[in-house]
């Protein structure tokens, strides 16, 4: 994966370069995984996301497109599958996530002349980042915050009350759709930090942590990116430091954060 | 449709609509208009149908059969029947108001005194009790300058004193404005004075017209029991008093919002 010579101050400084970049995109869109009770339509994504990286080598285009292609499809196939009520969704999430895993694991054993490094896939190889990663990371970052800015407002009334969204002239499927999309292009891009199977935590635990300190929704959107990127910062640390696996490192550090912080939590509501 | 009511084009409007959940019509042929400065009051007893007529007037449900319209670019303020706010989202009363995507900036505060609410500025949503929410969701109503506000069962869980306080924000309203209000109550005790048109249903208009009148129609009787009629002078009693001591709405809450929870 990785071109060109390179010196180890080189890698590490484009390891925490991404790694910043989808902490700071993954805090805000957290936040909204965290208000809306969707960590396991988040984690079903991710899952999926293998079935991207499969038909990405398969139809030889760059596997962030084919994570992002395939997360759009499960969110639209979970979405007519939710018109009937004989399954609930949980039910279907855990259908469409493993089936895709599944999916995505025999279409990757048919194709010989790929070696796929599957750990790199599930559980992120940082330290292999290479600029083009990164240049992905950042545009596909920028491209969700700009977005995210535009439609906050809108994304947060309905979170809060959705009719009351619709009356006052938000269009809910649009916005649902917009939201799913960015999930989607987190996940595409947070794989190569973290992996399938931890792109989850970096959304979910820098949001449960802001939580205990924010007293507006603007303000956890931004502790949840800081958090966010100081675990990445002392993840690769610690890697480094003790030679670790860096993504697993990152994530350990966050949810030591979290447990940390909800150790303390009467001095908080004093306040 | 009686003579007195006032003719043009109405604000919103629900012709001959009905709703059916599998087999069950939960509403039948009912029509309904709110016309500019009138207070149309819907009662009706649990389960008649009177969120349901309501979703559709607003455009959130599809009825099976009849037609919705409304008069083109109005502003509605809507204060929904059911309100949480999950703990998980930090939200402050300010920021719940200023949700909204085109609400009057700078208007937080005095919205809230309108309400009685100014007190709780800063506070969690989710540390006020039931009838502190309901002010504050009018009060988020009236911050989009309405010209129709749809209210379902604005004062559920506030006090006496505090619904008559907020049927006065709302009638203020109405005559400040000219505003068109659709009241929703399962409650015939807080029919207000103010109300120009009451409809009355239980999945089909039972009787509708002037509170007078309905209040004596047998249809009504018979729906809410003989009991109804004296409620409602009760009521009605109770309102003036409230009105002629001091003239305008006026501040109950000097004291802990703690204090609420007894009423509520």
């Amino acid at each position: 994966m990785i071109t060109g010579d390179f010196t180890m101050d080189d890698f590490i400084w484009r390891a925490l370069v991404a790694g910043l970049g989808v902490a700071a995109i993954s805090g805000p869109i957290g936040c909204f995984i965290v208000w809306r009770r969707m960590a396991y339509f988040g984690a079903t994504l991710a899952h999926a996301a293998l079935l991207g990286v499969a038909l990405g080598f398969l139809f030889d285009v760059r596997i962030n497109v084919g994570i992002v292609i395939v997360c759009i499809g499960v969110s639209l196939l979970l979405a007519a599958l939710q018109q009937q009520r004989k399954i609930a969704t949980d039910t279907l999430l855990g259908i469409l996530a493993h089936g895709a895993l599944a999916a995505g694991l025999v279409v990757l054993s048919f194709m010989e002349s790929v070696r796929v490094d599957l750990m790199a896939y599930l559980f992120g190889d940082i330290l292999a980042v290479s600029i083009k990663d990164i240049i992905w990371i950042y545009a596909g970052g920028t491209a969700c915050i700009i977005g995210l800015c535009a439609l906050w407002s809108r994304l947060l009334a309905m979170t809060i009350h959705e009719d009351l969204a619709r009356v006052e002239g938000v269009n809910v499927s649009w916005v649902r759709l917009f939201y799913m999309l960015l999930i989607a292009i987190v996940v595409a891009v947070g794989m190569k930090v973290v992996g399938m199977l931890l792109i989850i935590s970096m959304l979910i635990i820098p949001a449960a942590v802001a939580r205990q300190f924010a007293k507006t929704p603007e303000q956890m959107a931004i502790l949840a990116s800081v958090i966010g990127m100081v675990s990445v910062g002392l993840g690769i640390f610690s890697s480094l430091q003790w030679d670790t696996p860096a993504g697993p490192s990152i994530v350990v550090i966050a949810t030591l954060m979290f447990f940390l912080t909800y150790l303390l939590p009467t001095q908080q509501k004093a306040s | 449709m009686p003579p007195e009511r006032i003719s043009g084009a109405p604000l919103a409007e629900a012709k001959d609509v009905s709703m059916n959940f599998g087999d069950t019509p939960v509403i039948d042929h009912v029509s309904l208009a709110i016309h500019e400065g009138e207070i149309v009051t819907l009662i009706g007893p649990n389960g008649s149908g009177k969120t349901t007529l309501v979703r559709i007037i607003l455009n959130l449900q599809k009825p099976t059969s009849g037609t919705t319209s409304w008069r083109n670019n109005i502003r509605v303020g809507y204060v929904p029947q059911h309100f949480t706010v999950p703990e998980t989202i930090p939200l402050t009363v300010r920021r719940l108001l200023r949700l909204s995507t085109d609400h009057i900036a700078g208007k937080t505060q005095e919205v809230l005194e309108q309400v009685g609410m100014a007190y709780a500025t800063n506070q969690p949503v989710q540390s006020l009790s039931g009838g502190e929410l309901r002010r504050v969701l009018l009060a988020r109503a009236l911050l989009r300058d309405p010209d129709l506000l749809i209210l379902d069962e604005p004062t559920a869980g506030v006090d006496v004193g505090g619904q008559a306080e907020l049927y006065e924000v709302i009638k203020k309203l109405r005559d400040d404005r000219n505003c068109g209000v659709l009241l929703v109550s399962h409650d015939l005790h807080l029919v207000m004075a103010a109300t120009d048109h009451v409809v009355c249903i239980n999945h089909h208009v039972c009787c509708e017209g002037h509170p007078d009148s309905v209040s004596q129609a047998p249809e009504y009787l018979s729906l809410f029991g003989a009991e109804a009629t004296r409620t409602l002078a009760v009521y009605t009693h109770e309102h003036d008093h409230h009105h002629d001591v001091t003239g305008e709405p006026i501040q109950h809450h000097d004291h802990k919002h703690e204090h609420n929870h007894d009423h509520g």
